[in-house]
This record gives C-alpha cells, structure tokens and sequence, in this order.
C-alpha cells in the first residue's frame, strides 16, 4: 500500500495538507532564522513540496529514504512530526537526534529516514546499501535517494547507481532539479540537456518529470517503485523544479533575477494542486483556506514547542559514541559539570 | 619589501582576498577554482571581484565535486599550473582526501622530484559559528600526519595575506586553513604590496618567562585574553603563535620551553592524536631536563563538534585557558 493514495479524495487532500505542512514548515523557520532563534544554517524547501510529497506518497510506509542538506521537506513527507523536527533545528533535547544533529542531520529509524546530509552527494551510496539490505532479507522494501542537481556531480553519487544497477537492487534515485547548486546554475555543472540521461550510462531506465506537479511525481515514482520489487532494478528520475527562496536563509541570490523566481512561482506544486481539487470539486477554496489555517497552527504549536523544550546538558555531548564507551570519554564524562552545580568547566581534561 | 609603501585596514578575509589578487596579478599560472568562487565571489566572500578582473579563465567555477577538483588542480599542479583550488569548508575537503593524500602529498617523492605539486587547497575551517560537525570541525592534524603536505593557519590579516603569497609561490602544496570565526572579527593593517610571511616560522605574540602557551588560528585571541589577564594576577606567559603546523617550528617551540619550563598548548581539534600531542613529544624528546610541570592541553573534545547549546562547552575560552595555564604553573 501506498503511504498516501493520491487517486482517493482523501489523499488527495492529505498530499496537500503534507505539502502545506512543509511550506509552513519552513517559513517558519525562515522566520526564526532571521530573529536569530534558530543558529546554524537553514536550507528551505520552499517550491520543491510537489517532489518530496508525491514520492512518499508512493512509497510504502516501510520505505527507506535518505535525503540532503535540504531536507525538511522530505522529512515531513515521510511523516516525521513537526515539533521534534523544530526542536532539533532549535538543537533542543527533544530533536529527533536529541539536538545533535540540527536542521542539516534530521534522521529517524522508525519513518526509514537514513538523515538529511550536510554532506551533498552523500545519501545516494546510503540508499544503495538500504537497498542491499532489503534484498538480502527478502523484504519488500526500496530505497529512494533524493539529491541535488548539484549533487550529481559528486562521484560517490555515481558509484552508488553504479553499485546499485549492477546488483538490480530495488532503488530509485531522484534528482531534484532545482536548477541551480548554489549559485551555480544547473548547465554550469553538467554537459547534459537533462540531468535524467545520466540513467543510459547505467542502463537503467531514466525519466524527466515535471516537480512542480505532484501527481507527476507520484506516478513516476510509483512506476520506479514497481519495477524496483519485481526485481527489476533501479531507476533514475529527474524532478524539475525550484526552490522559491535562497539557497540558505541570508543568501543574497546575485546569481538570479526575479522574473525567473515569478516565473517559477506561478507554477506553485501548492496552489496548483490546491486549484485542481477546487476544480474538481474535491475541496472548496474556502475548505483550502482553512486546512491552510489550520496548518499554520500545527507549525506554530511546534514552534512554540521548540522554543521551550530543554537544553542538552553538556555531559550528553559524550553519548552515543560508541555502544560501550571509551576511557578517554567517560573521563571527560564525569568531570565537565562543576560540583556548585554553576558554569560547566572542561579543563580537567 | 619598499617602506613606503601603502597599508590597508582589512578583516583577514579580506586580506585571503588580496593575497590571491596579489599573486594573480603577479603570475598568470596562478588559478583560483572552487564552488561559487566565480560569479559569486565564494560563500565567504574570499574570492570577490576576482572573476571580473581575471575571468573565466583564472577564476573557474567547478562542478560540485571536491575529488574533481582537487584531482584536477594535480594535473594542472604537474604541467605548469599553480592552482588554488578552495574547499568550501574544511569538512567538504573528505571527498577529496584520497587525492589529498595519495597524489597532492605524494607526487613529488613517489617521482624522485620529476613532478612536483605546487598547489595551495584553501579552507574555511574551525568552530564558533552556531553550526555542528563539517561546519564547524578543527582536523589540520589529518593533514599534519600526511608527510608531503605543508599545512598553514594563520591568525592575523597580516600573517594571512603574507603567508598565502608565501604558500602560492611555495614549490611544494600547501594546505592553508582559514579560522572563519575571525574571518571579519577585527581588522589589522595589511601592507598594499606584495610581502611574504615565511612558512615553518612560528611567531611570539607575548613574551613572558613563566609558561610557554603554544597555540594557533583563532585560538590565539582567548589565549592572549588570558595572558594579559594573568599578566595582572601575577604570571608571565610566553604566548607563541605556531601559524604552520606542519612543519613545527621546532626551535621556536624548544627555545621557549627551555626558557619557561612549563607548556600548554591551546587548540580546537579533538584532544586525541591533535598537533598539542606533537608538541608535547616535541618537548619531552628535546628539553626533558628543563622540564617543571605535566604539559596541559587546553583543546576540543573527541566526540563530532557539537551543536548550538554545546558548542559554548567544547570550545576553549579565556576562562579555561587561564585554569589550564593556572594548572601548570602552580604544579
Ligand atoms: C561535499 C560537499 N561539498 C560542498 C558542500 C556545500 N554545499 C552545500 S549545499 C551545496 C549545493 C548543493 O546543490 P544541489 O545538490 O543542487 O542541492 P540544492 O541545494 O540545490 O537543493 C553546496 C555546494 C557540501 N555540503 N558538501
Ligand atoms: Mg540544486
């Protein structure tokens, strides 16, 4: 079974609702970025929802993904939960990776979520792997990579469609086509018209499909999907699409001009989609609006969440580096909070 | 070096910048190339305006593909060229490692010198900046254990444009890493001309006879916080600014410990296998007899850089360096 079922009415309006999710989402944290409320570095989704939402809407729910460096999206489509998305971005103990990873290492074993990556290129080869797993223990389960157009260029990103067409393994790879990494525009980087000719290197079949359009992506993926439990192999799919806003909150986006982002925005996966259920009289626009409202709130509820779950306490830095831990860290462990219980010191080391 | 001529006031990247101006200006080999550092002048800005007054040619924006790039800059390193290729941050540098270390570091001795690799990787590297792991991580020793590489961490604008025109014109490749904290936290004077700041010499930044405090990049300024600060309490400390890591200044490191007795050594990286633990070793081989006091070491965690709430934790600051200090003077 499909995680969504976007041909039934209330699928279609479950995808909306996860793609509204993700653009409140990350407005928001667009927002706490700007006042400082967030650190670090946020890399928005904004523009891109139709791609991540119509590929798990057909995976099954004991799917693997991995994602990237942008990954707040595929989270959210995966079904990971809002609040301990942002408490992580707010590197608070309640984060999916108790604070540890922030807003570029969201990961979660039980939604098969392999972590978003600060390392570009990195996911595929992970997907590869998660796709061996699967066939050696005969479960039903494909491995989808997401990546960046940028990301394609990285060599591990071919080694791993490599490993994984040699072995047939249930993958699928999927480029998101954003057209640009960073300020480098997408035919800076590559000498191919389309990023999906990449596939007939591999002898696997490959596609271009339209981003901006979730069912597009659906299908496509559901299709990859099929072909990866017949034992038939991966697949590459190229979503082209775009992302609204920088390439990280702050940046100042010398590198493109505003025609191109109102040209791109007025093919919004969101409002789109949301006018074709009207259309098809699956949704009113007042029904839109308010799911519209009442996700803002979810966001906001998370929000606030963050800003007051707890700190990590200093001595969780030496958690989970190993299963048994070394004598090095369980020296530092005990000694790193002072006894009057005051401002921590690390000197004793 | 002509005295009269003209100083600037720049923030150290700005003085990266005008070290690379500097050279391209002076040789037409020299080739910067790395992800944005064209159009868009690098995600740090070092690279600003040098596309637009050398152009595609000398200025290349690279695919995203750090083994590419760096295996490329070899090719061009051993047929003419002096590329600088630039690492976006330090922890996008591991996709290039095996170039790193198996050909950059290596080409020169595994041809008995008939190629050479003159090239100089920049990067952003070091903590501070609210941002966990590759962001944020110290790991110069990796490259201080590979011989054949020289590695360079400057702390001052002036020593930063002084010591890349030294590594550019350097024969052999030069790792140079950038502590971005203080990449625009204060501004020194920069002379306009061209001038050299010699690899492999270690600067005192304080002179001082009761412990020596060996450290580098943007370790230096919490160290001499806490010198100055100590200054007033009563002890002396010789504050030594290593600037290379690789090759150590031995000398200055020996002479400065025979003379005080007692050593800290202050840097980011993790404590396990970081360059404090040569220079321990260093000391202890060379100068044992002078010996008064356990060498401390005032460093990182080994545990990934952590994020946010964290950070304030692992970084040494002028408070724990002084207690380090303080620790080895009163032993
Ligand atoms: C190995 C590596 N090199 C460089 C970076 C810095 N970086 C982060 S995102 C990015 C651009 C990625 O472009 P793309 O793959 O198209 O993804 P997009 O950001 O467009 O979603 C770069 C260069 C990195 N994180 N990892
Ligand atoms: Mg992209």
């Amino acid at each position: 079974m499909v995680s969504i079922d976007i041909e039934t009415e209330d699928g279609q309006k479950e995808a909306l609702r996860r793609m509204m999710l993700i653009r409140s989402f990350d407005d928001t944290a667009g927002t706490l970025f700007a006042d400082g409320e967030i650190p670090g570095f946020v890399h928005l989704y904004i523009g891109e929802e139709g791609v991540g939402v119509g590929a798990c809407a057909a995976l099954e729910p004991d799917d693997y993904i991995t994602s990237t460096h942008r990954g707040h999206g595929h989270c959210i489509a995966k079904g990971l939960e809002p609040q301990s998305m942002m408490a992580e971005l707010y590197g608070k103990r309640d984060g999916y990776c108790n604070g540890k990873g922030g807003s570029m290492h969201i990961a979660d074993v039980d939604a098969g979520m392999l972590g978003a990556n600060g390392i570009v290129g990195a996911g595929p080869p992970l997907a590869t792997g998660a796709a061996l797993s699967a066939a050696q223990k005969d479960e039903d389960r494909v491995a989808l990579a997401f990546f960046g157009d940028g990301a394609v260029a990285q060599g591990q990103v071919h080694e791993a469609i490599n490993l994984a067409a040699t072995w047939d393994l249930p993958a699928i790879f999927l480029v998101e086509n954003n057209q640009f990494g960073e300020g480098t525009p997408v035919e800076k980087q590559h000498n191919l018209e389309n990023l999906s000719e990449t596939a007939e290197a591999y002898d696997i079949p490959g596609f271009t499909i339209d981003g901006m359009d979730i069912t597009a992506v659906y299908e496509a993926v559901q299709e990859a999907r099929e072909r990866a439990r017949n034992g038939d192999g991966p697949t590459f799919i190229e979503a082209d699409t775009y992302r609204f806003r920088g390439h990280f909150e702050g940046d100042q986006q010398p590198y493109r001009e505003d025609d191109d982002i109102q040209e791109w925005q007025s093919r919004c996966p969101i409002d789109s989609f949301a006018s074709r259920l009207v259309d098809a009289g699956v949704m009113t626009d007042d029904e839109v609006e308010s799911l519209r409202a009442e996700v803002d709130e979810e966001i906001a509820a998370a929000a606030e969440y963050a800003q007051n779950a707890d700190e990590p306490d200093p001595t969780e830095a030496y958690d989970d580096m190993y299963a048994v831990s070394v004598p090095e860290l369980t020296m530092f462990a005990g000694r790193s909070v002072r006894a009057d219980g005051g401002s921590p010191t690390n000197t004793d080391q | 070096m002509s005295t009269t001529s003209q100083t600037q006031n720049l923030t150290l990247v700005q003085a990266v910048r005008d070290g690379l101006y500097t050279e391209m200006s002076a040789d037409e080999d020299v080739i910067v190339m790395g992800e944005d550092v064209g159009k868009n002048g690098g995600v740090f800005r070092a690279t600003e305006g040098l596309w637009e007054e050398f152009g595609d040619d000398r200025v290349i924006d690279t695919p995203l593909a750090e083994s590419g790039i760096v295996g490329t800059a070899v090719g061009m390193a051993a047929y003419g060229l002096k590329p600088v290729p630039e690492m976006q941050f330090s922890g996008f540098m591991y996709p290039a490692f095996d170039q790193i270390v198996s050909h950059v570091a290596r080409l020169r001795n595994r041809s008995r010198g008939r190629f050479t690799c003159p090239m100089v990787i920049r990067a952003p590297y070091g903590g501070g900046i609210r941002a966990p792991e590759h962001h944020s991580e110290s790991k110069e020793a990796f490259y201080a254990h590979e011989a054949g590489l020289k590695v360079v961490i400057p702390s001052t604008p002036h020593d930063t444009k002084g010591l890349l025109i030294s590594a550019i014109r350097d024969p052999d490749p030069v790792i140079f890493l950038e502590p971005k904290l203080i990449y625009r936290a204060f501004r020194g004077d920069v002379p306009e001309a061209e001038y050299t700041v010699p690899i492999g010499e270690a600067v005192t930044r304080r002179e001082g006879s009761d412990v020596s405090v060996f450290t580098y990049g943007a370790m230096s300024r919490p160290t001499m916080e806490a010198a100055e600060e100590l200054a007033e309490e009563g002890v002396d400390c010789e504050v030594i600014d290593l600037r290379t890591i690789s090759p150590l200044d031995r000398d200055a490191i020996i002479s400065s410990f025979k003379k005080t007795g007692r050593a800290v050594v202050v840097n980011e990286a993790p404590k396990t296998g970081s360059i404090a633990a040569e220079i321990t070793a260093i000391v202890q081989e060379e100068a044992l007899l002078y010996q008064e006091a356990p060498v401390k070491r005032v460093s990182g965690f080994d545990v990934p850089y952590p994020l946010y709430a964290l950070e304030d934790y692992y970084l040494p600051n002028a408070a724990r360096i002084k207690e380090g200090i303080m620790e080895t003077v009163e032993f």
